[in-house]
């Protein structure tokens, strides 16, 4: 995977969550993931095609998503609800948005599907290349979540 | 006018994210909102009640935001209302469309309270001109 798409993901996530939620993520060093195993409790995945092709997803701990959304919505989220899973569908795809936008910037012209969101202890995520993929690791105080992108030219 | 009198349409086929954005049109005093699930239900809304600015979201199942606004300025009753587009998508062709189209402005999620307020401030203050 081109190096050149790390940047435009970890910048839209941090821009997206800053602005919207309010939470600072925090991000760790890039790592290669072999397995489709995802590294939370609830995930959004969308299709990208264009001059790059593959898939975005983002994957949050319990603690962190329930964190986010409770911000965004200025009001407490106890469990991974209804607005829990529509919250994860629509981060996913401002993210996708930004990065894409910021993608732009480097000659890449990508359209995204609509996102998917799967819930689950030890849920898989299912990338259209079907793998590996880059994992960026996030974490806010409350708990973790990871960026993982599967995208080829 | 100020915002308590002016009657906001949200839509959006994600009931998480018309509470976001409800949220933040609170946030900067907006107090008359009301709510549609997609282009197809915002004109009905439109077609029963005074709606004085409409903020969508481009990306809907049944109709989307362009084509909600398409059908907005074809009916000669609602062609004038103001029409914010909310949109991921800062694509050169989406923003070409929806200006050919006659949105009068577009937000770029994620936003703040304060840009939104910003731009509805402005489109207001061109249409009262």
């Amino acid at each position: 995977m081109n190096v050149k798409f790390i940047n435009p993901f970890l910048d839209g996530t941090v821009s997206v969550l800053k602005t919207m939620a309010f939470v600072e993520p925090r991000a760790a060093k890039p790592y290669l993931k072999m397995d489709s195993l995802a590294k939370g409790d609830i995930s959004g995945i969308i299709g990208l095609t264009g001059s790059a092709t593959g898939s975005l997803a983002l994957s949050f701990s319990e603690a962190a998503i329930l964190k986010i959304v409770s911000n965004m919505l200025g009001e407490p989220i106890k469990s991974l609800n209804s607005d829990i899973k529509d919250a994860v569908g629509e981060i996913t795809n401002m993210i996708s948005g930004v990065a894409r936008k910021n993608l732009e910037a480097e000659g890449f012209y990508i359209q995204a599907a609509i996102p998917t969101v799967v819930s689950g202890k030890d849920h898989s995520i299912a990338h259209v290349l079907g793998g590996p993929s880059l994992i960026i690791p996030f974490e806010i105080d409350e708990g973790t979540f990871v960026v993982d992108v599967c995208l080829t030219e | 006018m100020s915002e308590k009198n002016i009657k906001v349409l949200i839509v959006d086929d994600f009931a998480t994210m018309r509470k976001v954005v409800r949220n933040l049109l609170k946030q900067v005093g907006y107090e008359d909102i009301v709510e549609a699930e997609d282009g197809v239900m915002a004109l009905k809304a439109l077609k029963s009640q005074k709606i004085d600015f409409i903020i969508s979201d481009w990306n809907m199942p049944n109709m989307t935001g362009l084509e909600l606004l398409k059908a907005v300025r074809a009916d000669a009753e609602l062609a004038n209302t103001p029409f914010l587009m909310v949109t991921a998508e800062a694509l050169q062709d989406n923003v070409v469309a929806a200006v050919k189209a006659g949105v009068n402005n577009y937000i770029v999620k994620p936003f703040t309270a304060e840009v939104l307020n910003e731009k509805i401030k402005k489109i207001m203050e061109g249409i009262n001109k």
